[in-house]
């Protein structure tokens, strides 16, 4: 793990707002090595995005509080100057967002802002970097690129936009390269196109990737390791075939549970995950997780978990309070098809001393009246 | 598709055609072109089942929906509900359909009054109607309704903005089913959702459906979602129906190149072998619905396209089980295999039918009182 590209140590983003401070991000800890490709998956206000926009310095505000370490090709991109950060973003760390319609700028040529990308970081003609946009067009496949260097953004299409956006991001050839749900905006078929092409530059050029999504199913197609972020937290870190394989936190479990796949029985039932996501402001205490975790201890409320590797798999980590063989047994009841409050059981043996409480917090008993929206019991 | 009204049809749908006229000059409009949204589509939705229509952006699926309430009024065609045409109807007549054909639209930000309570969002279908007069008696109403689709019924005058997405799309549930509708035609109710709450208001439309015996349009771009909710889905394309089936044939052996290629483009959730599978990509985006190709709208960007498909146009026939179709040369059974997910054909069967309701005890029911 010596030669991470990336590596983000302890990192914690506080905003001070009129209503009290937001822990946007709270004590992460991630790595990136060149060539691969991470997911961070989390839910909106999960602090994935607010992650990587303090890697690229976009968080800097008079009321942002950021503690912990960047460390990118041996510098620490927190404690560099402002200035610094300019050379390096756009450069050697480009991002992609969400929406390629609100990113590109309406009045301007697709071919001058993309000769912007080239121009601020490169000292070369005019001339030069209209033939490098052209190249970078070409690049991302885009058809018919003398031409449609000189077009504007409304007269590119959605999927279109995004590969301008890719071609911007690629304009320096970046040794690390954020996509923030590059593809939410997409319909399926031109999502599948822009995953295809991300995979083939990556391949290609050989940069690392970060992906940040609230789809399970894209960072499966695409990622080497994945996070799982919960409240500004990461709840669950392993490579992808074990995030799928044998997940260890009850999140990651709802996560999986309450997405439809093309891959099951058409009838099987949805579990969602009851509630919804915490206050970043005024968070839980103990497990962030508790009020939404079907297997809640009373314990659970007190003692804040750490993100640790599991038993038997160094490389797979999780901030979960229940030991691993009962998630083992809780995660292989949900594959066939039970539901967590089935399960329960599990968790209640495996404590007997607290049983006698614990028994009287039914699950549904800690989501409030208000939040206990999930469907009925018919 | 046999013409006709039959009694296990809630809506017939013959002929619908909707063009928005493209105008040039600002005093003197001139028409200088039409974009054909919806060209040309007949389909039948049978009582108590849920539809599903699925296509790409711009494909007419969310003018559809529109046209089957009547948001808009159609260029042409019919569309019959229960016998009474929607399409020809006045005012009046209008007033009384809409008590029984009802909408959830997708944003559940900008399709709730900010400036309204909840509780006068989900009784304006009583006020327009001029139900339940007493407001003792409303009200009452109203926080059954909220009860029912799972918000807290004491919340009754809280204002839109002090909830979240999935319960404000609960509020639009809400007050879509308050007048007992017959038909709920839902447009992308979950798109704007994040995925753990996707599920609860997913399965709250399912729970309604069988307790209300709702017949239900589900509109959605994600092929996932619409396999499971949906008996039968419809694929548009350009504003035509390419392809309807019921679903556990549509997604197991799907005969339109069109369907084949949407369903080899959804993400599958399961690391091993997704990376390596042989995907059909389709190059290129859909041509413009103001100028569609010739003949078969889709051969511009279909694999097997040949010389007839720029020629002829192909129309919705039975090409397989209960599968229509609209193409000259239908996905064989090899190429279905080569292209999907294996275990796509594996589950075809999808005999499972338990866990039913069994998951549904997880957490709640402690909502009420």
């Amino acid at each position: 793990m010596s030669d991470a590209l990336l590596s983000v140590e302890d990192l914690r983003v506080r905003f001070a707002t009129d209503d009290g401070i937001v822990h946007a991000v709270d004590g992460i800890s991630y790595t990136v090595e060149t060539g691969q490709t991470l997911g961070i998956v989390g839910e909106s206000g999960s602090g994935k995005t607010v992650s990587s926009l303090t890697t690229l310095g976009l968080t800097r505000a008079p009321n942002t509080t950021i503690e912990g370490r960047i460390m990118f090709d041996g510098r620490d991109l927190v404690s560099l100057r402002d200035d610094e950060l300019r050379g390096i973003r756009g450069n050697e760390i480009a991002m992609i967002f969400q929406d390629p319609l609100s990113s590109l700028h309406p009045f301007f040529k697709v071919g001058k802002q993309l000769m912007e990308a080239v121009l601020t970081h490169r000292d070369v003609g005019k001339a030069a970097a209209r033939a490098r946009a052209v190249e970078l067009l070409e690049l991302v496949g885009i058809p018919d690129p003398d031409r449609r260097v000189d077009q504007f953004p409304h007269e590119f299409s959605g999927g279109m936009r995004q590969r301008v956006m890719i071609a911007m991001a690629l304009a320096n050839e970046p040794k690390l390269l954020i996509a923030d749900e590059p593809t939410t905006a997409l319909d399926v078929t031109v999502q599948a196109q822009i995953l295809a092409l991300l995979d083939d530059l990556q391949a290609r050029l050989g940069m690392a990737i970060i992906v940040i999504t609230h789809d399970l199913g894209v960072v499966a197609e695409i990622t080497d390791q994945i996070a799982v972020m919960y409240a500004g937290r990461i709840v669950e870190r392993a490579s992808t075939e074990a995030i799928f394989g044998s997940p260890q936190h009850p999140y990651t479990w709802g996560l999986l549970k309450s997405i439809p796949r093309l891959d099951t029985p058409r009838d099987e039932e949805l579990v969602p995950i009851a509630g919804r996501p915490p206050s970043l402001i005024r968070r839980p205490s103990g497990c962030f997780f508790h009020p939404r975790c079907p297997y809640v201890r009373d314990s659970h409320k007190r003692i804040d978990p750490k993100l640790e590797p599991i038993t038997g798999d160094p490389g797979h980590s999780a901030a979960c309070l229940l030991s691993t063989e009962v998630r083992g047994r809780i995660w292989r009841g949900l594959q066939e098809g039970e539901a967590p409050g089935q399960l329960r059981h599990l968790v209640v043996e495996e404590d007997q001393p607290v049983r006698a409480h614990a028994a009287h917090h039914s699950p549904a008993a800690e989501v409030t009246a208000e939040e206990a929206t999930s469907e009925d019991g018919s | 598709m046999a013409a006709g009204s039959n009694g296990a049809n809630l809506l017939e749908v013959r002929n619908l055609v909707k063009h928005f006229p493209i105008t040039r000059g600002i005093i003197f409009q001139k028409q200088i072109g039409a974009v054909k949204a919806v060209d040309d589509i007949s389909f039948d939705v049978k009582r108590g089942e849920t539809l599903g229509i699925v296509g790409e952006t711009g494909c007419g699926k969310s003018t559809t929906a529109k046209l089957l309430v009547r948001l808009l009024d159609p260029t042409s065609g019919t569309i019959l509900f229960e016998g009474q045409d929607v399409a020809a109807g006045g005012k009046d007549e209008l007033k009384g359909l809409h008590r029984q054909m009802q909408m959830v639209f997708q944003d559940p930000y900008s399709s709730l009054n900010p400036r309204k309570t909840v509780g006068s969002i989900i009784g304006e279908p009583f006020a327009i109607h001029g139900l339940l007069k007493g407001s003792g008696e409303r009200r009452k109403r109203v926080q059954e309704l909220m009860d029912r689709v799972g918000l807290n019924p004491e919340h009754y005058n809280r204002f839109p903005h002090e909830f979240s997405g999935g319960q404000r799309q609960r509020i639009g549930v809400a007050r879509a089913i308050a007048l007992e509708p017959k038909l709920l035609v839902a447009d992308e109710p979950v798109s704007a959702l994040d995925v753990s709450i996707q599920a609860q208001v997913l399965n709250l439309l399912r729970n309604l459906q069988r307790e209300m015996g709702l017949t239900l349009i589900f509109i959605a771009h994600d092929l996932s979602v619409v396999r499971h909710m949906c008996d039968r889905v419809a694929v548009m394309y350009l504003g035509k129906v390419v392809e309807v089936a019921p679903s556990d044939e549509l997604y197991s052996f799907p005969r339109h190149p069109y369907t084949g290629a949407l369903l080899s483009a959804v993400p599958v959730a399961k690391p091993s072998g997704a990376r390596r599978r042989e995907r059909q990509l389709l190059t290129g985006d859909v041509p413009s619905p103001a100028n569609p190709p010739r003949a078969c709208r889709f051969h511009t960007r279909c694999p097997k396209a040949q010389e007839l498909c720029s020629q002829e146009e192909p129309l919705l026939e039975l090409k397989s089980g209960h599968d229509l179709a609209a193409c000259h040369f239908p996905l064989t059974e090899s190429e279905v295999k080569l292209r999907l997910p294996t275990a796509l054909s594996s589950t075809n069967a999808s005999t499972n039918a338990h866990g039913a309701g069994a998951a549904a005890d997880q957490s709640s029911s402690s909502s009420s009182t």
